[in-house]
């Protein structure tokens, strides 16, 4: 297998959840557009891995992952939060911090 | 020389299907108007992932993809649809009007790294995962790797994941 066919796959996804997070108005779907950031740049981890044949790479989609759960956790509670007191979670909204 | 056995028909065919499977549900992650069917897409992403890494035999990393991310973090997820009762029907106020300037930033991002990645790597190829000179992922190096070189870097994410815990947990509870 080539590395180019994984590397490549891994950034049409990381350009996909780019456009994701750019467009979507909705806090949650922002979120669910960060976890296909984090998937395509594990995606690529692995893929060096295995070209290079060591283990550091898994060890750093591990860590990826577990961040990527901590990172889910806090912006979902964040998100419950706004919605709590705004009764909205349209990021376009939130506009306190404008200059 | 390219010989036969280097070419790796099955595994090619199988990461072609899998890596069509994954952009069409990538692209019912971004497209897609209803939140839920968004999120049960981005579980079929990541499932294809975790069969990804099993081609480059990463086993126990997309063992614990499917623990983690699609047991873990997706029911997080649809319980934040859920609590946050955006419309479980069709949602027609999801995007913003960005779509005009964020369709060109993500093609011109696609088409950069595209050429810099066919620019740098060819025709490198990865080492036959399957067959002889294979090299299984031992699943006892990645923890000597992770409890000896890089023990502190657990120690941070340990207090990383205990912090955004308790964050979470002061962040969304009642009172």
């Amino acid at each position: 297998m080539l590395i180019n066919q994984f590397l490549l796959l891994g950034a049409l996804l990381f350009c996909m959840g780019v456009y994701g997070v750019l467009t979507r108005k909705n806090a949650v779907m922002v979120l669910l557009s960060i976890e296909l950031i984090l998937n395509s740049v594990n995606i690529n981890l692995l893929a060096f891995d295995a070209m290079n044949g060591g283990s550091d790479g898994n060890v750093f989609a591990l860590y990826i992952i577990a961040v990527a759960a901590a990172e889910v956790g806090v912006g979902l509670a964040m998100v419950l939060l706004i919605y709590r007191n705004r009764k909205s979670i349209s990021l376009d909204d939130l506009s306190e911090m404008k200059g | 020389m390219v010989l036969a056995s280097d070419i790796q028909v099955a595994q090619n065919i199988g990461f072609g299907i899998i890596a069509l499977m994954m952009i069409l549900a990538g692209v019912g992650v971004i497209a897609s108007r209803n939140v839920v069917h968004a999120a049960l897409s981005l579980v079929v992403v990541m499932a294809g992932a975790a069969a990804q890494y099993v081609l480059l035999s990463a086993e126990f990393v997309a063992v614990t993809q499917v623990l983690v991310y699609i047991g873990a973090v997706m029911v997080l997820f649809l319980f934040g649809v859920m609590l946050t009762r955006a419309q479980l029907g069709k949602d027609a106020d999801l995007n913003n009007k960005n779509a005009v300037i964020a369709a060109p930033v993500a093609l011109l991002l696609f088409g950069v790294m595209a050429y810099a990645l066919i620019d740098g790597f060819a025709d490198d190829k990865i080492a036959a995962t399957t067959g002889a000179g294979a090299q299984p992922q031992d699943t006892a190096a990645i923890s000597d790797l992770i409890f000896k070189p890089y023990l502190l870097p657990f120690w941070a994410l340990s207090f990383v994941l205990l912090a955004a815990v308790i964050g979470a947990i002061v962040l969304a509870r009642k009172d």
